[in-house]
Parts: structure tokens; C-alpha cells; sequence
């Protein structure tokens, strides 16, 4: 099999015979089919790849853990997928400094159970299973935590990136506290593989709190549920978590503390007194079952909405309301202290999602936040666009890409704008 | 463009009052906060609203004068530097707080707003502004902005990007972009904000700034304990993180720093060889519990002395010499110069030893101040100017320091910036392909290398692109940059 002129041949010649083979049905990425998948084992491989693919005019995907190449616009063009699988170690653990750096391909769950040996923690938990630290960064994924130690943006260090043309660059360094030089880190944070591929990252790691609590109450109303929010986001009790769950199967707000024993006790009873006037209020010990983010369902879409935490109980109405409109099932969750809602929405045609979606955007462009979609078919994707970026800085956006990435060899066509 | 010509230009946008052009005024402006490089710049304006920035930077795009940002000029690296032949935008007049929001948390302010004020505009609502640099009193959020500063809070609680949402900016071509989501996260597209938070007044001028502010703690409890030398006080450092506890603030000044500050300011601290400040914050339970176990660190490390401030006078008082440890100097020398070097905190004790080697090698004292918890180090070099060759022996020294925090995996600055000083220590750090991918963030911003130019890159490499609307560009005519 041959793309443009490159050959099965030219990539195992970089990767090794063993670690470049012709795309199988299930490396598809919303239904393009690349020619070839090649599993670099070092940097130098990568840049290998990313020259040879960029002067042949080939399109890249980089992929780790493969759990979120659903995410952003279906690909312009897609011929080579770089897999970050084999690069998957951990390059240093300096405990007592607490730092890491990390090649991008390791996964996080076995990441952090080594972590935890020594107490320590890489602070974000993003719900999918099998992702990889590169796919994070990538995607900046984050999860509940976030409340408490920001997103991965918040703990990259430091950064080394392949450029398309095989140029390699690294931005910050091994201390937390750094400021020479512009922050890559974060630029390449969300950018979604389409300047260049994170080959190694460093972060800041927290220690592992002692105990936690998990408070959790059962709302009665849209209206509740964000004063309950806004009273536990107003406290001193310092949440580490603040997660809505609104659905069939309940309406819920959990709080998640954590201290040390002897700080655990009051930090609970302070939030369970706070929660009180919005319902019954019960307490669990540890980390509860209900802060784990629900999975999507089989053909469930999911739009991500972001808004100033304060307007919670208007996300929660208008979504409700909008999905009714259509006849579309809908359930709810989220970061309710960090402004980020989730709608799982089921039962409907693209037209009738197309339109709700069109809806919270109008909404959201007056208010302020986006409606992205985290789970959607093509057909969707299409239609409505997966970013629905309304800003002023796609002009900026657009002249970052050029000069990062001028031959348009990554992921194209998938970020906002159609970057 | 006629330098008359253009001096009426600005005033038209800005009345008389706002545009400074006479010689003896412009000298003003000649330096920030680090004295030693100086430059008078052509013109110093001085915009009262964003509108006249963008006004101002379009002229100064379509006539291809480089112009600098300007906040409170109390910048260390020779940031807000002028640059000859080109135009200084102070931003001092833009100081409105333009919108302050409790339910979400955020304080919307124009770049001029100092610091300080924006916890005072919070305070009686129970929240704070957690970026805390030194000079608070007096630097503006624009500069902080710029220069991700950090401050003695900045440990447990994160630097400037770790607070700033959003941000209105005026690029260098005069456009005016929204970064960030402000009030709402995660916003799509690329995280232009984070790249833009800390370029040093290289990619535009900031207009207007979100910030997030945090909720006051409900306690918190300050500790001074006394050590015989900085390694006795640096063990008792690591056994503080070590235990899981993410301090508030840990501050180490050594003996020469503690009898300049004793001079200046009588803060009445032990007399010992190194002194460590740790405060606590959070939940009442907690802080108590942790301070119970930092007591008992510091005693297990040896501390000769430890005093627990009874009431927030007392605390004032702690914090009061370890503020003043800059300007202090000036009461054992003539002349210092402050190094902003950051090292792993383990490589603590090693690096210390290096900076005292060097200090007997050139024959200069070399005080120590640091941000101890995060590994900055301030080194303030002393030096007389008045003795031949001393300054010039203090800057040598100064780069030897920060060789051995580079040699022992640490960083050139940690809050200061690269600026002009340090420019020429960034092919240490960072290779010639580091450095030229860094630039092109800096050509999709600004390829015609209007802002700021000439400061964080030793070498600034021309961005392919057409010439600008103007000419060639005067750094390469002047054989200075090569085309990139
Ligand atoms: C006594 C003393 C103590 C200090 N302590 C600390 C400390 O603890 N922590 C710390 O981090 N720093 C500290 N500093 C350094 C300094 O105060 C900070 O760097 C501060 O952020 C600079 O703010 P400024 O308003 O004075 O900025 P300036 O010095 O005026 O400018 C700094 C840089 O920001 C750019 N700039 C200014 N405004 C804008 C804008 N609106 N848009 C874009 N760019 C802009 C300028 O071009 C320049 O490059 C200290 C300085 C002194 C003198």
C-alpha cells in the first residue's frame, strides 16, 4: 500500500519493521481511514515520522490512548497515525521535590497507582478509562478535581513538542517555579495534536490527602441546586470537588473534603451543614461512588456547556427546556463550582440535536461560556460544528497554526474554525 | 514619520496631557526597576482607555515604530526598558476595577490597577487576590500579568496564570482579541491566554484583565523558627513538604540578610544563621493540626528558637523583615543586584555551598533570601560601584550563580523575568531550536517585531513574512537578525 509517495516501507524503516504496520477498520477516526499506523519508540522516531509525513503531504493524527479521537470537527485528511503507545515511561520521579516528567504515551491510571507508592498524586482525574498523560494534555481532559488543583494546564512544568518538520523543542523545566522563555507547555495544552506532537511532559505533583468525605444532598429544584453550590463555593471549608448529578435516576449535589483526621470532621460537618437547607443531606467516608462521571450511554450525544458558575440554575432550566422542546431525553452532571455542565441527550434525530445545540449557543454567546461537543455522530458533527468557537481570536488561532504547523500535516480540519 | 508629525499624531489622540516629549521628562522613563540599563525613550504616551491604546499601537504599526508597555516600572529584568527611537505606553491611567463579581469569583481591572488593590476592593466580601509579589504596594496587575509574578503565597496557591481567566489585548497590529473564557471555562481553540501570560510585553498590551479570586481562609497561624545554619533550616524545609503539608508560605533568609533587615527595619528575629517564616492557611481543624506538626519538624531539624505570632500585629511584624530584605541591603552596601535563580528544592544545601564558594572567590558578600518551598532563589549580590570594576565582577558572579541553579536543574528566573538582563543566559537553558519554536508563537503575534523588541531572545529571528507595511525591517538592516 502506498499514500502519496510514501511507503509501509519508508515508516518501518524509521519505527523498525515491527512498529509500523498498514491501519486496520478500527484505527478509523470518525469514519476516515488512514493508511498507516507507526509506533515510534523515541523522539528522534517521532521527528523521523513527522518530516517524512510532512514533506510527502501526508495528514497526522497523533494518538495515545485512542479514548478521545472522537473528540473535535471529523478529520479534512487522514494518512499516518502516531501512536504514543511505546513511548510510556516514566523519565524521572523526583519525590521529594515533588516533580515528574514523564514520556507522553504512559497511561495515567498505572501512572498513578506508582505515584501513590510514595503519597503523591499527578492532580487530575479525568473519567475515561485507558487515557494517556500526551492525550490529556492533548485534550485537556480534567475531571472533579479540578475544583481544587485546576486542569492539566494548571500542573505542566514542562513540555517537549515535535514539530511537523521533525524540529524538536522543549519549553520550562523541572521546577515548578519558572518563568523563562514562553509557557509551550500551555499552548500545546487543548490544542488537540494540531501544532505538533507532545513527546514529554513535566508536571507538579500534590501529595494524596489523608482522608476525604463525600457530603452529599438531594436537590428538590434547579433553583437548589445552585444555591447549594454557591453556599459551598462561599465557604471556608476549601471543597476539593462540588459535582452535580440531575437525571432520572436523581438530582444530586456531592461535596468532596479532604484533610488530614483531624481536619476531616469539621470540614464535613461544616458542608453538611451548609447543604442542609436544600435537602436531606447524608455523608460517606472516602471518595464516593456518585463522583465518578457517568459513561455514555450506546448512541448517547453529549454537548459540554460551560458558563459562569453562578447561572447554574439557568444552564440547568434551559437545557432542560430546549430538550423537551424536542422531544430529547436528558440527563445532567457536572463541575458545578468550575461553571461546566454536561447534557447526555438520547431519543433524537441530528435535526432536533443540530437545533439544541443551536439554541445553547445563542444562549451561551449572550452570557458567555460555549457548547462544545465531547460525544456526537459525524452527521452532527457536520452540522453543527464540534467547537462553536464565537470569539474574536480565530485570526490569532489561525496565524499560531500556520506557523507551527505551514504544511497543515496535523489532524487538519479538526480544531475550532476548522483548524 | 517627522517626529513633530508624530508627536501631534498621539496628541490628537490623546490631548496634550497625554503625551510626554520633552527631554528632561522623558528621563522618567529611562529605566524600570532594575537600574543598571537605561535608554530615554522617543516618546512616552500615556492612554486612558483601551480605545487609545489601540489607537496609538496603529500608528505605531502603519509607521513601523517599535513601542513598549509600561505598568508601575517596577519590573527586575529590564522588561519596561524603552527602546531607542521608540514609543513607551504607559498604562499607569488605566486604573479602573470595571467590574467586580462575587457569585463567580472574578474581578474584572484595567492593566494600571496596582495589585494590592484588588484585595482591598474583595476584602470586606471575604475573598482575596492570592498572587502576592513583594512590590504589591506598587506594581500594577498589567505587569504582573506580563510577568507571571509571583509572590510568598504562590506555593500553595499558584502563580499569576493560575489566576488570570481573561484577558482583552490589543496585538500588535492594532486588532483587539478577547483570550480566555473570563468568567466561563475551557473556552475552544487554543490556550492563547496561557501562552500570552508571562511573553514580557512581547505579544500586545493587555487592556483589561480577569482575575479569580480566592476565599479568605478561615485561619492563619505564622511561625518564625531560628537555625544555626541555612542547611539545618533547609532539612527542616524538606521535612515540612515531606509531611504532605503544602504551606502557605516558607520563607529562608540567611544571617547577612537577617542583620541588614535587623538594621533597617528592628523586626527583632533571633540571631542565628538562617531563619525560616512558615505560615499556614485553610480550615481552622487543619491548620492546627498541620502547625502542631510543623513545630515539631522544625524542632526535630534542630531550631534553636521558635516564636508563633500571638495576634496579626505579631504576624505583621515577621513578614515585615522579610519584606523589606531587598531594600534592607542598602544599610550593609553601596550597591546589590538580585538574582532570581530557581533550583529543585533538594538541591538546596549543594547549591548554597556553590553560591558561598563563589562569593570567596570574588571577594564579594552574597546575602540569601528565598521563597524556600519552591526553590527561588534570591542571591543579592553586594557591591560597592564606587570601586573600580566591582560592578562588572558582581554581574560575573551574579552569572556564576545562575550557571549552578542551570548545572543543578533549575531555571534562570522564577518570577523576575528574562527581560533585557537575562537574555544572554537563555542559550544556557534552552537550545537554538527551543528558542527559535518559541519565536514563532512571537511571529504569529507580532512578525514585524514591533513589541517590546530586542528583550527575552538573545537572538530575534525574523518571522518569513512579507515586510510589514512600512519597510525593511530595521533589525535586519542593522545586520542584527537573520531571516528566519
Ligand atoms: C522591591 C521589589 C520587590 C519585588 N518583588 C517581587 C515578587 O515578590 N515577585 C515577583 O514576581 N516580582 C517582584 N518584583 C518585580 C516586579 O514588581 C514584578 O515583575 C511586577 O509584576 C512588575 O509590574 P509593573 O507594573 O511594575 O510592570 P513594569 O515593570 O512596568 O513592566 C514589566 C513588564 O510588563 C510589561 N507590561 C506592563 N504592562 C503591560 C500590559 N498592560 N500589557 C502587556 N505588557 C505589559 C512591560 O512591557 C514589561 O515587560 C519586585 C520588584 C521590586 C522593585
Amino acid at each position: 500500500m502506498q499514500t502519496a509517495n510514501v511507503s509501509l516501507e519508508d515508516l518501518q524503516g524509521i519505527v523498525g519493521e515491527e512498529h509500523a504496520r498498514e491501519a486496520a477498520p478500527e484505527d478509523a477516526v470518525d469514519g476516515a481511514t488512514p493508511s498507516f499506523v507507526a509506533e515510534p519508540g523515541s523522539v528522534e522516531e517521532i521527528a523521523g515520522l513527522l518530516k517524512l509525513a510532512s514533506g510527502a503531504g501526508l495528514a497526522v493524527a497523533p494518538r495515545g490512548g485512542g479514548t478521545k479521537m472522537h473528540l473535535g470537527n471529523p478529520p479534512r485528511n487522514l494518512d499516518l497515525i502516531v501512536s504514543t503507545a511505546r513511548m510510556n515511561g516514566v523519565l524521572e520521579h523526583a519525590a521529594p521535590d515533588q516533580v515528574l516528567r514523564v514520556q507522553a504515551g504512559i497511561g495515567l491510571e498505572g501512572l498513578q497507582e506508582r505515584l501513590s507508592a510514595s503519597n503523591q498524586m499527578l492532580a487530575i482525574d479525568p473519567p475515561e478509562r485507558g487515557a494517556t498523560v500526551g492525550g490529556v494534555v492533548a485534550t485537556n481532559a480534567s475531571g472533579p478535581l479540578r475544583l481544587r488543583y485546576g486542569t492539566i494546564r494548571d500542573l505542566i512544568i514542562g513540555i517537549t513538542v515535535v514539530l511537523p518538520d521533525g524540529t524538536v523543542a522543549k519549553a520550562g523545566g523541572k521546577v515548578v517555579k519558572n518563568v523563562a522563555g514562553y509557557d509551550l507547555g500551555k499552548l500545546f495544552t487543548g490544542s488537540l495534536g494540531t501544532l505538533g506532537i507532545i513527546a514529554e511532559a513535566n508536571f507538579r505533583l500534590h501529595p494524596i490527602p489523608e482522608v476525604a468525605k463525600t457530603v452529599v444532598v438531594e436537590l428538590e429544584s434547579q433553583q437548589g441546586a445552585a444555591e447549594a453550590a454557591q453556599a459551598i463555593m462561599h465557604s471556608q471549608i476549601v471543597p476539593s470537588a462540588v459535582e452535580l448529578r440531575w437525571g432520572p435516576s436523581g438530582k444530586r449535589l456531592a461535596v468532596l473534603v479532604e484533610s488530614i483526621p483531624g481536619g476531616i470532621g469539621a470540614k464535613a460537618e461544616t458542608a453538611a451543614f451548609l447543604l442542609k437547607p436544600f435537602g436531606e443531606v447524608h455523608t460517606e467516608d472516602g471518595r464516593a461512588e456518585i463522583l465518578r462521571l457517568p459513561e455514555a450511554g450506546e448512541n448517547e450525544t453529549i454537548v459540554k456547556i460551560t458558563a459562569p458558575p453562578a447561572e447554574l440554575a439557568g444552564v440547568l432550566e434551559s437545557v432542560s427546556r430546549a430538550a423537551e422542546r424536542r422531544g430529547l431525553e436528558v440527563r445532567m452532571w457536572g463541575h458545578a463550582a468550575s461553571g461546566v455542565t454536561f447534557a447526555g441527550l438520547s431519543g433524537g434525530g441530528v435535526e432536533a440535536l443540530a437545533d439544541f445545540v443551536g439554541e445553547m449557543r445563542e444562549i451561551r454567546a449572550r452570557r458567555g461560556g460555549s457548547v462544545t461537543l465531547q460525544r456526537a455522530s459525524v452527521e452532527l458533527k457536520r452540522r453543527a460544528g464540534a467547537w462553536g468557537y464565537g470569539g474574536d481570536a480565530l485570526g490569532l488561532m489561525r496565524r499560531v497554526k500556520e506557523k507551527f504547523d505551514p504544511s497543515g500535516t496535523m489532524n487538519p480540519g479538526r480544531f475550532v474554525g476548522g483548524i | 514619520m517627522e517626529r513633530t508629525q508624530l508627536i501631534s499624531t498621539m496628541e490628537s489622540i490623546l490631548g496634550p496631557e497625554g503625551v510626554i516629549h520633552e527631554r528632561e521628562q522623558l528621563r522618567t522613563y529611562e529605566c524600570d526597576g532594575l537600574m543598571n540599563y537605561r535608554v530615554i525613550p522617543d516618546l512616552v504616551v500615556l492612554p486612558e482607555s483601551a480605545g487609545q491604546v489601540q489607537q496609538i499601537v496603529r500608528v505605531c504599526y502603519e509607521e513601523g515604530i517599535p513601542f513598549v508597555a509600561r505598568g508601575s516600572g517596577t519590573g527586575l529584568s529590564g522588561g519596561a526598558l524603552p527602546v531607542e527611537s521608540g514609543i513607551l505606553i504607559v498604562l499607569a491611567r488605566m486604573r479602573r476595577i470595571l467590574d467586580v463579581d462575587i457569585p463567580n469569583q472574578r474581578v474584572t481591572v484595567e492593566p494600571g490597577v496596582v495589585n494590592l488593590w484588588v484585595t482591598q476592593e474583595v476584602a470586606s466580601e471575604g475573598y482575596f487576590y492570592a498572587p502576592d509579589p513583594s512590590s504589591q504596594l506598587v506594581s500594577s496587575i498589567g505587569g504582573n500579568f506580563a510577568e507571571n509574578s509571583g509572590g510568598v503565597h504562590c506555593l500553595k496557591y499558584g502563580f499569576t496564570t493560575n489566576h488570570v481567566t481573561g484577558a482583552e489585548v490589543v496585538l500588535p497590529d492594532g486588532s483587539v482579541a478577547h483570550i480566555g473564557g473570563g468568567k466561563a471555562p475551557d473556552e475552544p481553540g487554543y490556550d492563547l491566554l496561557g501562552a500570552f501570560v508571562g511573553s514580557e510585553g512581547t505579544l500586545g498590551i493587555a487592556t483589561k484583565i480577569t482575575l479569580r479570586i480566592v476565599r479568605t481562609p478561615e485561619s492563619v497561624r505564622t511561625l518564625i523558627a531560628a537555625f544555626e545554619d541555612t542547611e539545618k533550616a533547609g532539612g527542616a524545609v524538606s521535612g515540612i513538604i515531606g509531611s504532605g503539608c503544602v504551606p502557605a508560605g516558607i520563607e529562608m533568609m540567611d544571617s547577612l540578610t537577617l542583620e541588614a533587615v535587623e538594621e533597617a527595619v528592628h523586626p527583632h528575629y533571633p540571631e542565628c544563621g538562617a531563619l525560616l517564616l512558615v505560615e499556614l492557611d485553610g480550615p481552622e481543624a487543619e491548620v492546627e493540626n498541620q502547625f502542631e506538626q510543623v513545630i515539631k519538624i522544625c524542632e526535630e531539624n534542630g531550631s534553636s528558637e521558635i516564636r508563633v505570632a500571638k495576634d496579626d500585629a505579631e504576624r505583621a511584624l515577621f513578614w515585615k523583615g522579610r519584606k523589606a530584605a531587598f531594600g534592607a541591603m542598602g544599610r550593609i552596601a553601596n550597591d546589590y543586584y538580585v538574582q532570581d535563580g530557581v533550583i529543585p528544592r533538594t538541591e538546596l544545601p549543594a547549591v548554597l555551598k556553590k553560591i558561598s564558594d563563589l562569593s570567596a572567590e570574588y571577594g564579594l558578600r552574597v546575602a540569601n533570601v528565598f521563597h524556600a518551598g519552591d526553590g527561588n532563589l534570591h542571591p543579592l549580590v553586594l557591591y560597592d560601584n564606587n570601586n573600580e570594576g566591582e560592578a562588572e565582577r558582581a554581574e560575573e558572579l551574579a552569572g556564576e550563580i545562575i550557571r549552578a541553579c542551570l548545572e543543578h536543574g533549575g531555571s534562570l528566573t522564577g518570577e523576575h523575568g528574562i527581560g533585557e538582563d537575562k537574555k544572554k543566559y537563555m542559550p544556557d537553558m534552552f537550545t537554538a531550536d527551543d528558542l527559535n519554536v518559541m519565536q514563532l508563537l512571537r511571529c504569529a503575534f507580532d512578525p514585524h517585531h514591533l513589541c517590546n523588541p530586542g528583550k527575552v531572545f538573545p537572538t530575534p529571528r525574523l518571522c518569513a513574512e512579507r515586510p510589514g507595511p512600512f519597510r525593511v525591517h530595521p533589525l535586519q538592516e542593522a545586520g542584527l537578525a537573520e531571516m528566519f
